[in-house]
C-alpha cells in the first residue's frame, strides 16, 4: 500500500530526478565550450605545450575537493615573467576554473587551490607570459564521485 | 560570520620569496544545483580575491564555480619592505572580507 508520505517522497526525488537529468543535458561543458573560453581569456595568441606543469591526481574518489597546482617555469624577472594562469575544464558544467594574474614580484610561477570536477575529464593550465607567448599543459582525470550536479539537502 | 585565515612567516629575509596560504570558510554554492523539489539553488560563490603588499596590488584570482567550497588558495610573494599584506574576498550577495597580515623584512 503507498501510503501519502511514500507518495510525497517519490514525487519529491523524481522532480529532483528530472531536475538533475535536464540540468546534466544542458550544463556540461563541450571541448567547444572550453575553446570558446580560453579564446575569451587570452585571444588569439597561438598556445604551445610546455614551460607549464599542472600537478592533479590522475584518480580522483571524491570531485568536490581536488588539490590542484599549477607551476610555470619563468625566471619572474620585471622583463620575463608570467602574466596569468588560468585553468579550464572540459566536462564541467564551465569551462571556466580559476584565473591568476601574477607580476615580478610572485618571485616564483606556483600556485596551489582546490577545485571541483563533475566527470572524469582533461583539465587544461596555461600560462600567459610577459611577452604575449602562452604556454600549457593538461592532465587526464578519472573522477568516481562527481561534484557540482547532486542534489542539495535543503 | 565568514572566518578567513592567511598563514606567511611573520620575519623573512629581504628579497626571499615568501609562501602564502589562504583558507577562506564560504560554501560557494554553484548555481547548477537543485533541491530535492527541483528547484535550481542560486548560485553563491567568492567572485574575486586581491592580495595587496603595503597597497601595492601584488596578486589577484578570479574564482568560477568550479573552486571547491573553503576556497584555499597558495601563491608567493617577494618580501621586498616591511609592511601589512592585505587580502580582500568579494563575492555574490554581498560577499566582502578583508583579512591583513604583518610582516617583518631583515
Amino acid at each position: 500500500m503507498t501510503t501519502r508520505r511514500d507518495f510525497l517522497v517519490a514525487a519529491g526525488s523524481l522532480a529532483g530526478g528530472i531536475g538533475v537529468a535536464s540540468a546534466a543535458g544542458s550544463a556540461h561543458a563541450t571541448p567547444a565550450a572550453m575553446e570558446e573560453a580560453i579564446r575569451k581569456a587570452i585571444g588569439d595568441a597561438p598556445v604551445r605545450k610546455g614551460r607549464v606543469k599542472l600537478d592533479v591526481p590522475p584518480l580522483i574518489d571524491n570531485g568536490n575537493s581536488v588539490a590542484l597546482s599549477v607551476a610555470v617555469d619563468s625566471p619572474m624577472t620585471p622583463s620575463d615573467y608570467v602574466k596569468a594562469i588560468h585553468v579550464f575544464s572540459e566536462r564541467n558544467p564551465l569551462p571556466n576554473v580559476l584565473s591568476v594574474h601574477l607580476g615580478p614580484r610572485s618571485g616564483r610561477a606556483r600556485i596551489a587551490t582546490r577545485v571541483r570536477l563533475a566527470d572524469t575529464q582533461t583539465v587544461l593550465a596555461i600560462a600567459q607570459l610577459s611577452d604575449g607567448s602562452c604556454w600549457s599543459d593538461s592532465a587526464h582525470v578519472v573522477v568516481t564521485l562527481s561534484a557540482c550536479l547532486e542534489e542539495g539537502l535543503i | 560570520m565568514a572566518r578567513a585565515v592567511v598563514s606567511l612567516p611573520a620575519t623573512v629575509k629581504r628579497g626571499e620569496i615568501v609562501e602564502i596560504k589562504t583558507l577562506v570558510q564560504h560554501a560557494m554554492e554553484t548555481g547548477f544545483r537543485r533541491t530535492q523539489l527541483g528547484i535550481a539553488i542560486p548560485r553563491d560563490i567568492i567572485r574575486l580575491f586581491v592580495c595587496t603588499y603595503n597597497g601595492e596590488e601584488i596578486f589577484r584570482a578570479e574564482f568560477h564555480p568550479a573552486i571547491a567550497a573553503n576556497p584555499l588558495l597558495t601563491f608567493t610573494t617577494v618580501a621586498t619592505e616591511s609592511g601589512s599584506i592585505a587580502f580582500t574576498w568579494t563575492g555574490d550577495k554581498g560577499f566582502s572580507l578583508t583579512e591583513s597580515a604583518r610582516i617583518t623584512v631583515e
